[in-house]
């Protein structure tokens, strides 16, 4: 009798390491798939600092959702699109962009962290916020960051030609009848979305890298900017996987393992190019 | 929509009348009246900050006019040949694949265009490893390929040497012909403009002058803007920005 329960135990035991796993080789999956094509726009339009800037407005939205108990996509979400606005209004007003971001990035993220010590009960687990913790992905997270994923990755789908012709020149693209404003516009909510779904998988600080790197990789090895997208999601899959591997076998960080994958494969491919450009010569 | 112009012969592709533009607090246009007709090259010229490429921008529909307004003729085509590209290491991106970038995907007619500009053995080429003279190649032949109306250029031979800028002004004439287009463009190099153009914008905030390339260069307010010696190459950006004009000086001068 006594047997048999072990057994049970042990066997959902199995079911379940197998089952969390999965859900946090999907999510993370997911959200490589769209940070690949995503990241290649951040690259190509210097949009690094923005980034970070939306990026580390998250932790802001991370407490304003324990603070308010809502779901930390929503606040996330809300305080992502909140601060891309601002930058993308205030910009070049009195200062320039570069000083502004500086500003909002760095703001941000230290008033984030100064309002969740605000919120009453419950010790927040910051960590999981700041450098991702991808095993705690649970059903509703997956679906949702499923769901987010798949959206921007339509989105670039439908809009990619434009978006490209806008990032190339945005007198051309608005004589081909373009409306850049409202291109702009998505492509910021675009990021914004990014942002909010993968809080969990690599946390607020990597975030930006995970978008910048796996793009930076893929540029030496592409000849068009399809291909570049197509290996930046491809650099983006290994990482996410290393980092769970990681994160599952060593108790290693998320996010900071994930980065540290991503910048290992750009360095090999930015070395093997520079050969290959030396052995021309 | 089709109208007769002031001369009575001419009639206009683009017309723009009262254009004035104002750019935050700053008026950047006033008072602009051009028209650009049929297979007629009219260049706009002006000292840095004269609001030249801002009177593009309004040609192509990218930037609204403040005061005034541009009329079309119906189903007009244009061509934008534009100064630079955001381009740099960060996006590979091929001639050929640039040529299809947005637009006609039809190989056939890219190369086509790519022969008549002279780039057809580029297109394999990453566009950040041309030459400046290839690179404003492939630019006019993106433009080429909606089969423009109208060919808009903005300064399309900065920083090309004077041999690279004599064979791209041909290359623009004989697109001309070929093709029937009117052309618009911007340009510094004022000697080829006086040799290759119709019809010449003096331009400095609002029209100085315009007019035949002959009745420009002997305008006064030309010669104030650009010096006397406009055949040498060194008084090319010799210009005065403290000079002013009466509006009787600049009808004066209006020898369309």
């Amino acid at each position: 009798m006594s047997m048999t329960i072990v057994m049970i135990t042990q066997n959902r035991a199995v079911v379940m390491l197998d089952d969390f796993l999965w859900r946090a080789a999907l999510a993370g999956v997911a959200v490589a798939l769209a940070s690949g094509p995503l990241g290649c726009f951040v690259v190509w339009r210097r949009m690094a600092y923005f980034g970070d800037a939306t990026a580390h407005a998250a932790i802001l939205g991370v407490a304003l959702s324990l603070g308010f108990s809502i779901s930390v996509f929503i606040g996330v979400l809300i305080t992502a699109l909140a601060m891309a606005f601002m930058i993308l209004s205030f910009s070049g007003r009195v200062f320039t962009v570069d000083t502004l971001l500086g500003v909002a990035a760095h703001g941000g993220l230290a008033l984030g962290l100064v309002a969740v010590t605000f919120i009453p009960g419950v010790r927040v687990d910051l960590a999981a916020y700041l450098f991702g913790d991808i095993l705690a992905v649970g059903h509703g997270d997956l679906l949702i960051i499923s769901g987010g994923c798949t959206v921007i990755l339509v989105a670039l789908w439908l809009r990619w030609e434009r978006l490209l012709l806008l990032t190339l020149n945005v007198d051309l693209a608005a004589a081909r009848g373009i409306d850049t404003r409202r291109e702009n516009l998505i492509l910021t909510v675009m990021l914004a979305v990014l942002v909010a779904v993968a809080i969990k998988i690599v946390g607020a600080l990597l975030i930006t890298a995970m978008l910048i790197i796996p793009a930076a990789a893929a540029r030496p090895i592409s000849r068009t900017p399809e291909w570049m997208a197509v290996l930046a999601v491809a650099v983006g899959v290994i990482a996410v996987l290393t980092g769970l591997f990681g994160s599952f076998y060593w108790d290693l960080p998320t996010g900071p393992s994930m980065v540290t994958a991503a910048t290992a494969i750009f360095a090999v491919a930015t070395l093997a190019s520079l050969s290959r450009m030396k052995s021309r010569h | 929509m089709r109208w007769v112009s002031g001369e009575g012969l001419v009639v206009s592709l683009i017309k723009a009348q009262g254009l004035g533009v104002r750019i935050g607090a700053r008026q950047v246009l006033r008072d602009v009246d051009l028209s650009v007709g049929k297979r007629e090259i009219v260049t706009v010229v002006g000292p840095n900050g004269s609001g030249k490429t801002t009177l593009l921008r309004v040609f192509i529909g990218a930037q609204a006019p403040s005061e005034g307004a541009v009329v079309r003729e119906a189903g007009l085509r244009v061509g934008y040949v534009p100064q630079r590209l955001a381009i740099d290491q960060a996006m590979p991106l091929t001639v050929a694949r640039w040529l299809a970038l947005c637009g006609i995907k039809d190989r056939q007619q890219h190369l086509q265009i790519a022969k008549q500009v002279g780039i057809s053995a580029l297109l394999k080429q990453q566009m950040s490893s041309l030459s400046g003279g290839e690179f404003q190649r492939a630019l006019l032949a993106k433009a080429l390929l909606v089969r423009p109306d109208l060919l808009v250029l903005d300064e399309p031979t900065q920083g090309l040497d004077q041999l690279a800028v004599a064979s791209f002004y041909q290359l623009i004439e004989g697109v001309r012909d070929d093709l029937g287009c009117a052309v618009l463009m911007v340009s510094h190099d004022l000697h080829v403009v006086m040799r290759s153009s119709d019809h010449v914008i003096c331009l400095n905030g609002h029209v100085c002058c315009q007019g035949t390339p002959t009745s420009v260069s002997a305008a006064p307010e030309y010669q104030a803007l650009f010096g006397f010696d406009t055949e040498g190459a060194l008084a090319l950006y010799r210009h005065e920005h403290d000079h002013r004009h009466d509006h009787a000086e600049q009808g004066g001068s209006d020898a369309g």
